[in-house]
């Protein structure tokens, strides 16, 4: 079997984000790039799945501009055995990057596809939904465990109830969640191998997808601060104010 | 004029309250009707509750045997064909949510708008993204039914009314996939209030130290009548389960009053938190990033002052 993984380039959850004082987007230049938390977890139990035997290749995907090379690279040395990236120069929505994805799909053939449940840029939580309801395949989001066999997956999902177990034919699309597993450190000596890995590059203009239907972004604003309070010294003042406040 | 459809949201043959923060963000369109679909096995009751909420036009009813359990890929065509003759059709940001309406949207070929914050005009909304850290307003296309998730914090749930909406049955004729199936649901079982719609929050962090530990939380919130949350760190380190994070990765909520003990302040915690009332720390570290954004801080240690509150109190 075969796995695509979506892995995004995105600002580094590290970094505080700062809107441009026009109003015009938000602050990237000189701002540090990372995997999205959610696909280096979902590129982790893709090789997972790999090394235990379930999976024979994984295919990571990057659908964004040129320079995503080195991105794509890190992805390869933690071990993916090739990349596709799709290059486009345009920002990416949810429902293209799902178009984007089904192209891929009917040219891989995977039994399996793994992306994260959101990017933490857009905070959309969209695009594996979208891709399966494009197959026409089945979805099992925010996954927090994953068993394969008999061309079947059984996947426990973080919901706001519990947690909820679903069995689905293969293929499929998955997405992670938080706590699926922890994903390796990329090793030196990895990164010198994955020079040597394939990243094939298919222009975003040549598959063919509608890039329309998107939602237009007018405006970026820096969201409402809450101002700095006030520090008590004790439990007994901490009381008496909540009280002062009806809280208590 | 805009004909908007809601999702309702509901569990174990109860309305999710949520629902009710939806049908407030589908009036802030000012529609000429808000209808509501229930999609369940059984949807008498839930659809008798839903028709009680003020601002609803009426309740339609799908029932099928297939529609016990909410499945995504069950649910989702249904959706969309119900959706036929509606401008917009809107469903809370809650994990159901999150699941269920991209589906509908790739159905429907439109894009979707996740966590509607504000309703600026029909087409028009703001949400939150790189974890709240920017708002942007977006314009939907007009040539689909907008498709959209409401941000529950961001809300108030709609009132009761004092006279039902009609309720009708609605019989679609849409083939079910079967490559989905529902295998078990594992709920943490509370007394406590639940943690979304709770007015007051107590959540513990990465310092309460183990699971154990958790239990003066756990106290501390049943003194003051308080659901119990926790930081992503909490629930990694298996403090808690997964169901009581707060966060931009977790529930985003707005109590009138949060507790944050031992937590230390992470953008993506305090984005779940930015619509509290007051929102009070606890943390031995003066310097942690909470106390930029609390109301009222306290500075010490955790195992000594939990106490010492529940005492002052009385
Ligand atoms: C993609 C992604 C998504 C994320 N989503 C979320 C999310 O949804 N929610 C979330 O919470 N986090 C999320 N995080 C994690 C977040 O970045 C932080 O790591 C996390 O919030 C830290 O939890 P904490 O404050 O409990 O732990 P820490 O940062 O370790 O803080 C512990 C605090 O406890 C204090 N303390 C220790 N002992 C005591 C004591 N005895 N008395 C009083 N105070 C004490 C310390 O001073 C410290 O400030 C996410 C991270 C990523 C990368
Ligand atoms: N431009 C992209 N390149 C690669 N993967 C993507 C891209 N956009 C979305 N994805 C995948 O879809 C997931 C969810 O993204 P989103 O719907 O934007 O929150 C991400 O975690 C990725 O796995």
């Amino acid at each position: 079997m075969k796995i695509l993984v979506g892995y995004k380039r995105v600002v580094d959850y590290n970094v505080r984000v700062q809107v441009k004082a026009d109003g015009t987007g938000v602050v990237t230049e000189g701002v540090k790039l990372s995997a999205n938390p959610f696909d280096d977890i979902a590129l982790e139990e893709a090789l997972r799945l790999r090394e235990k035997g379930v999976a024979e290749e994984v295919v990571i995907v990057g659908i964004g501009p040129a320079d995503l090379t080195a991105h794509l690279r890190n992805g390869l040395a933690m071990g993916a055995n090739r990349a596709i990236h799709v290059t486009t120069t345009e920002a990416v929505q949810p429902l293209t990057a799902a178009r984007v994805l089904l192209k891929l799909v009917e040219k891989e053939s995977p039994g399996l596809v793994i992306v994260g449940k959101q990017a933490i840029d857009d905070d959309a939580n969209q695009t594996g939904q979208m891709l399966a309801a494009l197959w026409d395949r089945p979805q099992a989001t925010f996954a927090g465990k994953v068993e394969i066999a008999d061309g079947k997956a059984t996947v426990a999902r973080e919901v706001d109830a519990g947690m909820e177990t679903l069995d689905v034919d293969l293929p499929a699309v998955i997405t992670t969640d938080l706590r699926l597993n922890e994903p390796r450190f990329i090793k030196l000596p990895d990164i010198m191998k994955a020079k040597s890995k394939p990243i094939d590059v298919i222009e975003l203009g040549s598959l063919g997808v509608d890039t329309g239907d998107h939602l237009k972004i007018t405006h970026y604003a820096a969201p409402p601060k809450r101002s700095k309070g006030v520090m008590v010294k004790d439990a007994a003042e901490l009381v008496a104010a909540l009280k002062h406040k009806g809280l208590l | 004029m805009s004909k908007i459809l809601v999702i309702a949201e509901h569990l174990d043959g109860k309305l999710n309250s949520a629902t009710a923060r939806a049908i407030s963000a589908a009036a802030a369109v000012k529609p000429e009707s808000i209808d509501v679909v229930v999609l369940s096995d059984a949807p008498d009751a839930i659809a008798a509750e839903a028709a009680k909420i003020e601002g609803v036009s009426k309740v339609v009813t799908v029932a099928r045997a297939e529609n016990k359990h909410a499945l995504a890929a069950v649910l989702a065509p249904q959706i969309a064909k119900a959706a036929a003759g509606y401008s917009h059709v809107f469903a809370p940001s809650t994990t159901f949510g999150k699941d269920v309406m991209p589906r509908v949207a790739g159905l429907l070929g439109a894009a979707q708008v996740s966590d509607v914050m504000t309703v600026q005009g029909s087409h028009v909304f703001t949400r939150p993204i790189y974890a709240g850290n920017a708002i942007v307003t977006v314009e939907a296309p007009s040539d689909h039914p907008v498709v959209a998730t409401i941000r529950t914090a961001s809300w108030p749930a709609a009132g009761t009314s004092s006279s039902a909406a009609p309720i009708e049955v609605l019989s679609l004729d849409v083939k079910l996939p079967s490559h989905t199936r529902f295998v078990e649901l594992k709920q943490g079982k509370s007394d406590r209030p639940d943690l979304q719609s709770a007015a007051k929050v107590v959540s513990g962090g990465r310092g309460v130290g183990s699971k154990e530990n958790f239990d003066i939380i756990y106290k501390f919130a049943d003194k003051i009548g308080a659901a119990v949350g926790a930081s992503r760190a909490a629930v990694d380190a298996g403090y808690v389960p997964n169901e009581m994070q707060v966060g931009q990765t977790g529930k985003i909520i707005a109590p009138e009053l949060y507790m944050a003990i031992g937590i230390s302040g992470a953008i993506q915690h305090l984005t779940g938190i930015k619509d509290a009332g007051t929102i009070v720390a606890i943390n031995k570290d003066g310097e942690a990033p909470i106390f930029e954004v609390a109301d009222i801080g306290l500075v010490g240690d955790l195992f000594k002052l939990l106490p010492e509150l529940e005492a002052a109190i009385g």
